[in-house]
């Protein structure tokens, strides 16, 4: 596979080596002159010094037949607009972006970057699972948009005393498994929720108003 | 007309003055309060403190559904971001961002947004006056298209 990074800091270039040992093509973009020599000692000629949301650099760097682009600077606009560029331009079927504010996701997913990765929201993410309230917990960004959510069922939840077919999921929304006493166990249909567990579920961020009331109870306003 | 200016340079500046004394409601956005004072005394539109790729400090700024949107900072990207954003997540239909590198200029009037491209501007100004042949590119570029080709459904109503 023919992997193309943009944006040569930390990420990039541990991404570029990591890519390259396990055998893919890469090629990294780095605008800074003296940052790209610096890793071009490193890991060898693979390096464009150009801006990659120039046009030009991009077709320099082999933009037209790259599988994948990935858009790890550190500045959300500019991961955008090489997204955008290499998507409309060079017809590059994955596009990946950094992202740092997460607000942006809509923004970006809406404009057609295909894969967001978000530090801001993982780091959020492994701080809400330490937090012990029962609200949705997210675990991890699944493909597809999915996320892997949490719901810590309290003695008040809904849920509690139901078993999982007498459950009315939102659409599209599948509970995976539950954690019980520090077991996890497969969900059959009558498995009867108790409180004290935490039920691991799978589904769009728009299924997590109902997940929420099913699972956990109205929505608490904070 | 409501019209909401991202950057606070001379031109925007400048913008937010002349719309403002041709009587328009005019916001104006910088990351740097100091840029402020490149407006008149006696200007009395709204002048916010704020990042404009930030969709928190536009709402706040009170852009949603405004009747113009200028992306008038010194990063073309930037002002690509904000345009966007104000496109497709503020409602706001007449979008125009400052891109200098002609070639994005171009690429983004394709997908959607109004560029403005001082380089080709000043070059053919410049040629001109020189008497010798211009480029004769576009340097104001309306929105010629969309990014989805098939109409999308606005952020949030999907």
């Amino acid at each position: 596979m023919f992997v193309l990074v943009v944006g040569g800091g930390k990420v990039g270039y541990y991404l570029t080596k990591e890519l390259s040992e396990s055998g893919h093509e890469v090629v990294l973009m780095e605008k800074d002159r003296g940052r790209a020599d610096q890793i071009a000692d490193e890991i060898g000629s693979i390096v464009v010094a150009k801006d990659g949301c120039e046009g030009s650099a991009l077709a320099e760097a082999g933009a037209n037949r790259a599988d994948v682009v990935a858009a790890v600077t550190g500045d959300d606009e500019d991961n955008l607009v090489i997204c955008q560029m290499a998507k409309h331009h060079f017809a590059v079927p994955k596009t990946i972006a950094r992202v740092n504010n997460p607000k942006n996701e809509p923004l970006f997913k809406h404009l057609g970057v295909d894969e967001l990765i978000s530090p801001t929201r993982m780091i959020l993410g492994s701080i809400e699972q330490d937090i012990p309230v029962h609200e949705l917990l997210h675990l991890a960004p699944l493909s597809g948009d999915f996320e892997l959510i949490e719901a810590h069922l309290a003695d008040g939840s809904p849920a509690v005393g139901r078993n999982a077919r007498e459950i009315e999921l939102p659409e599209g929304c599948a509970i995976v498994a539950i954690v019980r006493e520090d077991i996890a166990q497969a969900v059959r249909p009558d498995t009867v929720l108790r409180a004290g567990d935490r039920v691991i579920a799978t589904g769009r961020p728009e299924c997590e108003p109902a997940l929420h009331e099913t699972l956990i109870g109205a929505a608490v306003t904070s | 007309m409501r019209a909401v200016i991202v950057g606070c340079g001379r031109v925007g500046a400048a913008m937010a003055r002349t719309l403002e004394a041709g009587g328009h409601d005019v916001t104006i956005v910088d990351l740097v309060t100091r840029a402020f004072d490149r407006l008149p005394a006696a200007f009395r539109g709204n002048a916010v403190r704020g990042d404009g790729t930030d969709e928190d400090t536009l709402r706040r700024a009170g852009a949603e559904r405004a009747d113009l949107f200028l992306a008038l900072t010194e990063g073309d990207n930037r002002n690509i971001m904000a345009a966007q954003m104000a496109l497709e997540a503020l409602g706001i239909e007449r979008v125009y961002a400052k891109v200098n590198d002609p070639l994005r200029a171009a690429a983004y009037a394709e997908l959607g947004i109004g560029t403005i491209c001082r380089t080709t501007m000043i070059a053919d100004a410049i040629l001109g006056a020189l008497g010798e042949p211009i480029s004769g590119a576009p340097s104001i570029r309306e929105a010629t298209s969309h990014h989805h080709a098939a109409a999308a459904p606005a952020i949030g109503e999907a």
